[in-house]
Formats: structure tokens, sequence, C-alpha cells
């Protein structure tokens, strides 16, 4: 349609392209510049050229981020997806019950990860968690859960895993919704067993589901911060340090805006590879 | 009974116990008092029902202010995005103009760009300029919204143009088109726009807690989880309690409108 004054449509634009420009487009070229500069906030900014990504690669900060973030991604999509699936299955029926419990996994996805976090140190609080009672009660050894560092990511992710599961269930359940029942019925009268039908029917007519979620909820572990800071700050020993946590740190308690700019450029590398990987996977949906 | 039937609901069983359980000792422990807690930690029941927990959060920070501070924050921060994602949408959908492409391609651009991406330059640019400790930090930076601007502009896509034209004939201004004649077409859009971003905002911890150190300011998924940082030591009903106030009312909002939500998530019919 032709617009009725020639500026209208910027005027309707302006306002969206401006504080988007402002608050997410000027902000990646900010990072990268300041990402060449040493600046503690108090003196004068230097330029240092690559020396920001050269010290957070050689003393390892680089690395450990990316793969303390690899480690606890693969076990949250994992782990989400498993029993996103198994309770969509599960849960696939009418009734009341099913739908209670529907809504009480899901709700899970709907609260604050501040409420979430801070449930799970009380469950797993040493000395009164129900937890750790649980574990004490079943003769099984005593763990510190948060406090120990090669055990501690695993437990954010279990977290994780309890918080988002709700979201897969609920991709996967809509996905089943659009098979024809009759697949299923034709399948019965022909004899096959529900193995069969759900690796010939099912499980193939739920791929799309699985991609949609699975790129969805990697895109979203991967930026993952509330978790780390509320129930570890990072520790031990940097154990779960996530990468949004180590910028959050090198910026809030470090005072050093190069590095967490240098951060910032390599993260957003990161979640734009991931995304054209989801935006690829979208596509092949479209096609296959 | 069939395997698979008897699987199925051991499996519905296990995510009962799992999903109920936690929110079941949330509740329960936000009613106990200090030296219940401390004996009979596991106990499921509450010797009475007490909310002196509730009443000493209450009266040790001043929680009210946090919920109006929360509340105002992901009102603003949701009326301001549907306020702006609807000329946007209308251009993007509507109209021809030159560099109709690059501003689109632009606000998918947004889409992929998350705050904790953006946060460092943009929290050193609002302390230049006065924002940090304010509402307008907390809310300016999320008052346009990519997604909520793609959304607006799909769904205008189906509305035809004949129902514009006749407006325009009518003599409408674009303002009252857009606000006033397509607004009401679009609400289930509006309104999931409107859910997912209250929810968002309401349970944001990553943002105030960059942006705010005054406690004037402070919202309550910061409030909460100062709780128990505060050295509240074992003192965990008290911790409950301050996580029962930081729920309930999203789990309320999540009752009333869990079909537009669940439409939402699942990014269907939008």
């Amino acid at each position: 349609m032709k617009p009725a004054h020639r500026a209208e449509p910027y005027w309707m634009l302006a306002p969206t392209l401006a504080l988007l420009g402002l608050f997410f487009l000027y902000p990646l070229f900010v990072a990268t510049k300041q990402s060449l500069y040493s600046w503690d906030l108090l003196t004068p900014a230097k330029y240092v050229g690559f020396a920001n990504y050269q010290v957070l690669w050689e003393r390892g900060e680089l690395w450990r981020a990316f793969r303390n973030t690899l480690v606890y991604s693969s076990v949250v999509v994992a782990g989400s997806m498993t029993f996103g699936l198994a309770f969509a299955l599960a849960l696939d029926r009418p009734g009341k019950v099913a739908g209670f419990v529907r809504s009480a996994v899901f709700s899970a996805y709907v609260v604050s990860w501040v409420a979430v976090a801070l449930l799970f140190m009380w469950l797993l609080d040493s000395e009164m968690g129900l937890l750790s009672r649980l574990v004490a009660f079943l003769g099984l050894p005593k763990k510190n859960w948060l406090g120990d560092p090669d055990i501690a990511i695993y437990t954010l992710a279990v977290v994780s895993v309890w918080k988002i599961t709700g979201y897969a269930m609920i991709v996967f359940l809509a996905g089943l919704q659009d098979i024809p029942p009759v697949l299923h019925e034709a399948a019965s009268l022909d004899g096959a067993g529900a193995l069969v039908r759900f690796s010939r029917i099912t499980w193939p007519l739920l791929r799309p589901s699985a991609s949609f979620v699975g790129t969805t909820s990697l895109i979203i572990s991967f930026q993952a911060f509330d978790v780390v800071r509320i129930m570890t700050q990072g520790g031990p020993v940097h154990a779960t340090e996530l990468f949004v946590y180590a910028i959050y740190e090198q910026i809030f308690m470090n005072l050093r805006v190069g590095r967490a700019s240098a951060l910032v450029v390599v993260f957003s590398a990161l979640i734009l590879g991931l995304t054209a990987l989801q935006l690829r996977v979208w596509r092949g949906r479209g096609t296959a | 009974m069939k395997l698979h039937l008897v699987l199925s609901r051991v499996l519905a069983l296990a995510a009962a116990i799992l999903w109920v359980g936690p929110y079941w000792w949330m509740l329960i422990t936000s009613f106990k008092t200090l030296p219940e807690l401390l004996e009979s930690p596991l106990s499921p029941w509450p010797a009475t029902l007490t909310f002196s927990a509730y009443r000493e959060v209450w009266l040790s920070v001043p929680m009210a202010r946090y919920l109006a501070n929360t509340a105002l924050m992901a009102l603003q921060i949701a009326l301001l995005q549907i306020a702006l994602a609807l000329p946007a949408g209308f251009a993007l959908a509507k109209l021809h103009f030159v560099g109709k492409k690059i501003a689109f391609g632009l606000v998918l651009v947004c889409l992929l760009v998350p705050a904790q991406v953006t946060f460092v330059p943009v929290f050193l640019f609002l302390g230049q300029v006065g924002l940090v400790n304010t509402m307008a930090g907390l809310v300016l930076p999320f008052g346009a919204s990519a997604l909520g601007t793609f959304l607006v502009r799909q769904a205008l896509l189906s509305v035809p143009d004949e129902l514009i034209e006749a407006a325009r004939l009518d003599g409408a201004s674009d303002a009252y088109i857009v606000y006033v004649l397509l607004a009401p077409i679009l609400r289930p859009t509006l309104a999931a726009l409107f859910l997912l971003s209250f929810v968002f905002h309401w349970n944001d911890y990553f943002w105030p807690l960059v942006m705010t150190t005054d406690d004037r300011i402070r919202t309550i998924p910061l409030a909460i989880a100062l709780l128990r940082e505060q050295g509240t030591g074992v003192r965990w009903h008290l911790v409950m309690a301050g996580n029962v106030i930081l729920s309930a009312p999203i789990l309320v909002v999540f009752a009333l409108t869990q079909k537009h939500l669940i439409r939402a998530v699942t990014a269907k019919g939008l």
C-alpha cells in the first residue's frame, strides 16, 4: 500500500528502530571497540590491540568459560528433551489429572529462575535439606552438591532441566496434536505394537518439534546466568563459571571493561553461530 | 494392562511427584517457625498454620515497594512494547517505502541479540547519562521489542488492505487506524505479547541486578535473592516465604491464562 504521507512509514518505525539500534546494535560495535582497550572505569582507556583476547586465551579463561557452558548446555538440552518427550507421550490424553500434571511441569518454566534456584538450594541444604536427608536415608554417599568442583556444574544443569523440561514437553505436545489419530488406528489394525508405532509414526512426525526444541533450548542454556549467580557464584574454583557469568565477573568484580568486552565479542559470535544453525534446522524442516 | 500404558502411568506419577513436590516443600517450609524448622526440618506438615515468616519478611524489608516497582516496571515495558510494535509492524507489513528491506532486516538481526550480550556497553552508556538506579534505566532498554514488532507484522499480513483503505477514505488518521481500528483485530497476538513480556520482566533478575544498587528501585527477584545472601543462615522459612511472594502472582497469571501462554510459547497461531 502507498503511505498516506511520504514520511509516514519513517515516523512509525522511528521509535522502534532508534531503541533497537541504541540498545542492541550499537552496543555490539562499542563492545568490539572496547575489547581492544584496557579500561578500569577510573583511569583513561588505553589501546592495547588484541592483548585482552591473548590474555584470556593464555590464562585459559576463555576456554574454561566455553567448556563449562558446553558441558552445562549439553546436559540441559539432552535432559530436558528426554524428559520433555517422555512426559509429553505419557500425558497426551484427556482428563483432569493429566492436565494438572502437565500444568505443574510447565509452570516451572514460567516462574522465576530466582525462585527455582533458591528452592533447590534449600532442598540440597547439607544439614536440613529434603534431598540431602533423602540421600542419607537411602544410604547413598553424602555429596556436597554445590561445593564439589566435580559435581557443582551438573547440579546446576539438573536444576535447569527441572526448570525447562516443561517447555520441551509443551512443544512436543503441540507436535503430537498435529499427528492425525487415523495413522495410529490404521497401524494398530495392521497389528503394529506401541514401539513400532512410535518409531515409524510418532518420532518421524515429531522430528521438526525436536529440532525446534533442541536449538531453542541450546540458545537459552548458553545464556544461563541467574542459576550460577545465585547458587554458586561461579565457584567452587571457577568450576561453574558459565560464559555470561564470566563476563559479569570481569566487569563488576574485576572492573576490566576491555576483557569483559573481549568475552562479549566471542560470546556474540557463538550465539550468532548457534542461531545460524537454528535457522538452517528450521528451514530444513520446511523442505524435508 | 499393556506395558506402554503401565510405563506412561509410572512416568505421569514421577512427573507429579518431582514437579509438585518441590512446590509443596516451598509452601510448607514458609509456614514453619524457626524452632520448628530446626527441630524437625522434614515434617511434611507445619505444626500450626502460621504466617509468621511472611510477617517477618514483610516487616524486615520494604516488600510492598519492591512489588510495586516490579509490577510498574513489567507493566511499562509490556505496554511500551505493544505501543511501539503496532505502528512499526504496520509500516513493515502494509506500506511501501524506500529502505523497507533494510528496516525489516535490522529488526530480524535484533531478534538474535540477547541482553546478555549487550549489557556491558549499555550499562556503561546508561551510567554516563545518569540512568543507573532509575526506572527509565530498567524500562528503556526493553521499550522496543524485535519479537513484538515481528509478530505484529506477521499478524497484519493477513489483514486485508481494503479495510485500511476504507478507513482512510473516511478520513481516519494513521494513529486512529493503528491503535483504534487494527489493535482490536490483533488482540490474540497482542495478548500473547503482553503476557510473555510481563512474565519475563517480572521474573527478570539479570537486568535489575546490573542496573540497580539502590533499595528504592529494587525489584522483587533481586530482593528475594538478597534475603538469602544477607546472612539468613538457616532461616530458610523466610527465604521460602519470599519465594512464595515472588512466584504466587506469576502462578496466578499462569493459571488464568495458561492457554494463551502456551500458544505464545509454542509460537502457534500467532
